[in-house]
């Protein structure tokens, strides 16, 4: 079996909105496989179906084989969910949550410790692991996640939205996690984010994802490069910025503000004709396309990064709750 | 087996919650206690029914009030957990929704079969002596009315997005149940009207049932009381499985 998960025709429709439109892909066996887009785009409600909670308006999907409408408990027993809000419990320590979730996964009892060791000490909670999770940090808490969908060993991991809301050094960590995680235990991966260094960083593969359609799937170097080189960010007084239309190596203008930025083949060899054309320049900055590039070539706008108030209002819900 | 091993999960984690947070026991025991010495002591000290004093007359009642109110009310933490999202792990896991449902139930009859017990300790003090025999039959009656009433409790709360939209829905469901039960007045001699909602009410035949085993009296023969009770029981457990296959 090369395809860990395919889609026939996915689709989910809340009402009129169409959240999935006939999504159709392939992850394959090992592979960390990212779903990038911005907030509503649907990456979410895609996960959400291939996890059997949210059952598909049309089409359906195979995830480890399985179908996850006719076959939703073999699919939930050989999958690992991190969710975008913690599902941590707060009034129990880390090793007791692990414990339920091992007797909820059927993990059987010979080897249920020596798991829960293993997984606490993947991610580095070994010494607060008699704690209660309300004392943890929302890094911790999310490390315990991660341990916790890794526990029963799914051949199939699902991380929605790994990192938000967390301090870039967290963050950090999370993905180093991450990618030992793939490598020791040599599962598929499939991770939404928002966060382009997340998604380059990670993934062997992205799908970039808007209005619930695929827009493209590539590897992330491939994708960069399909912006057809660098991007040379000036500053200067050219009234009429399509003159540098006649430099060879530009593949594209575009005016933002103050600044002039064009799509050069190898900026650096190519910037003295650049310089030539531009006469004065005020201020100059070149860069290698990144992942932002690509998708505001693919969706036309840029990407925003989602704000953190549902994660704090939840904490604060957390904070006042009973219990 | 698993599904065995599951609900015993479900429940262990309703036992931890219930240690960890003792406040909840005092804090429920607290209203019936009130009731009993309270106004039953000082309505007690003037008024008799038949031969009995009015505070042994209600202490019948205030133990099935107790296990009314513990039972009832657990159904909001089943809100809580959706609402702080911890019951998504469950929910996505690999059970079936009716050992969740079990699972929830059993834990919610246990936090208010501890209390039950507290309270029929407390019998020794208003005259109410118990046989082993007795205290069983009591046991059992009061476990029933919790299997039911816990249920209640689960289905309200499964279709509540808010726990203040629980809390109102349940005050006034609760209520109604304990004042028409019976627990506080006697059930012969009343106005018609009256008459039939306290028939209406299941929680009349707990009261009864716990009056007769504690002090003798009952206005329906045990095994009527008994029969409706398990029938009750019955209806409300099959309507949370189904409430739970349903919930999202």
């Amino acid at each position: 079996m090369d395809n860990k998960i395919e889609t026939f025709n996915l689709t989910k429709k809340f009402g009129k909105l169409v959240a999935v439109d006939n999504l159709n892909v392939k992850i394959k066996n090992g592979e960390i496989f990212g779903l990038l887009g911005p907030n509503g785009a649907g990456k979410t409600t895609t996960i959400s179906m291939l996890c059997t909670i949210l059952m598909p308006t049309e089409g359906t999907a195979n995830v480890n084989g399985y179908d996850i409408i006719k076959e939703s408990d073999a699919v939930r027993k050989s999958i690992g969910i991190v969710f975008q809000q913690p599902s941590v419990d707060d009034i129990l320590t880390g090793r007791e949550n692990l414990r339920l979730h091992a007797m909820w996964y059927s993990v059987p009892k010979k080897i249920r410790n020596e798991r829960i060791d293993e997984v606490l000490k993947l991610v580095g909670l070994e010494a607060r692991q008699n704690s209660l999770v309300k004392t943890y940090s929302g890094g911790m808490r999310r490390r315990l996640e991660l341990a916790r969908g890794l526990l029963h060993l799914p051949e199939v991991l699902f991380l929605d939205e790994p990192t938000l809301g967390l301090d870039p050094q967290t963050r950090e960590h999370i993905w180093d996690y991450i990618e030992v995680m793939s490598e020791e235990r040599k599962m598929s991966i499939i991770l939404t984010t928002h966060y382009m260094e997340e998604a380059d960083r990670l993934c062997d593969r992205i799908a970039i994802i808007d209005s619930g359609k695929i827009l493209i799937i590539d590897d992330p170097e491939k994708l960069k490069e399909s912006i057809g080189g660098d991007i040379v960010c000036l500053k200067s007084k050219v009234k009429d910025p399509r003159i540098f239309k006649k430099i060879e190596s530009v593949s594209g203008i575009e005016v933002k503000g103050d600044y002039i930025i064009l799509k050069v083949k190898n900026a650096s060899e190519n910037l003295q004709q650049i310089f030539e054309v531009a006469k004065k320049v005020e201020k100059v900055e070149i860069r290698s396309a990144s992942l932002n590039d690509v998708f505001l070539k693919y969706t036309g706008k840029d990407i925003r990064p989602e704000s953190g108030e549902g994660g704090i209002v939840q904490r604060i819900m957390r904070e006042k709750s009973l219990r | 087996m698993s599904q065995l091993e599951a609900i015993y999960a479900l429940w262990l984690r309703e036992i931890k919650v219930f240690t960890r947070e003792r406040s909840r026991i005092v804090t429920s025991i607290f209203t019936p206690i009130l009731w009993i010495f309270v106004f039953g002591g000082g309505l007690g000290s003037a008024i008799n029914i038949g031969n009995v004093n009015y505070q042994t007359f209600i202490y019948p009642g205030i133990l099935a009030m107790s296990v009314l109110f513990s039972s009832v009310f657990f159904g909001v933490y089943i809100v809580w957990d959706r609402k702080i999202d911890i019951l998504k792990e469950v929910l996505v896991a690999p059970i079936s929704r009716t050992s969740i449902f079990v699972g929830k139930v059993l834990g919610g009859c246990t936090d208010s079969m501890v209390q039950a017990l507290i309270m029929l300790s407390i019998g020794f003090f208003v005259g109410v002596y118990f046989t082993p025999m007795s205290f069983l039959v009591a046991f059992l009656i009061l476990f029933l009315l919790s299997l039911s009433l816990v249920s209640t409790g689960l289905i309200i709360g499964s279709l509540m997005e808010s726990p203040e939209g629980f809390n109102m829905v349940i005050s006034f469901l609760v209520f109604p149940l304990f004042l028409f039960s019976g627990a506080l007045f006697p059930l012969d001699n009343l106005p018609l009207w009256l008459s039939i909602i306290t028939y209406i009410d299941p929680v009349t035949y707990g009261v009864d049932s716990l009056r007769f085993v504690t002090i003798g009296i009952s206005k329906f023969p045990l095994y009527i009381d008994f029969s409706i009770l398990i029938v009750f029981a019955t209806i409300m457990f099959t309507i949370g499985t189904i409430s739970f296959e349903r919930m999202k």
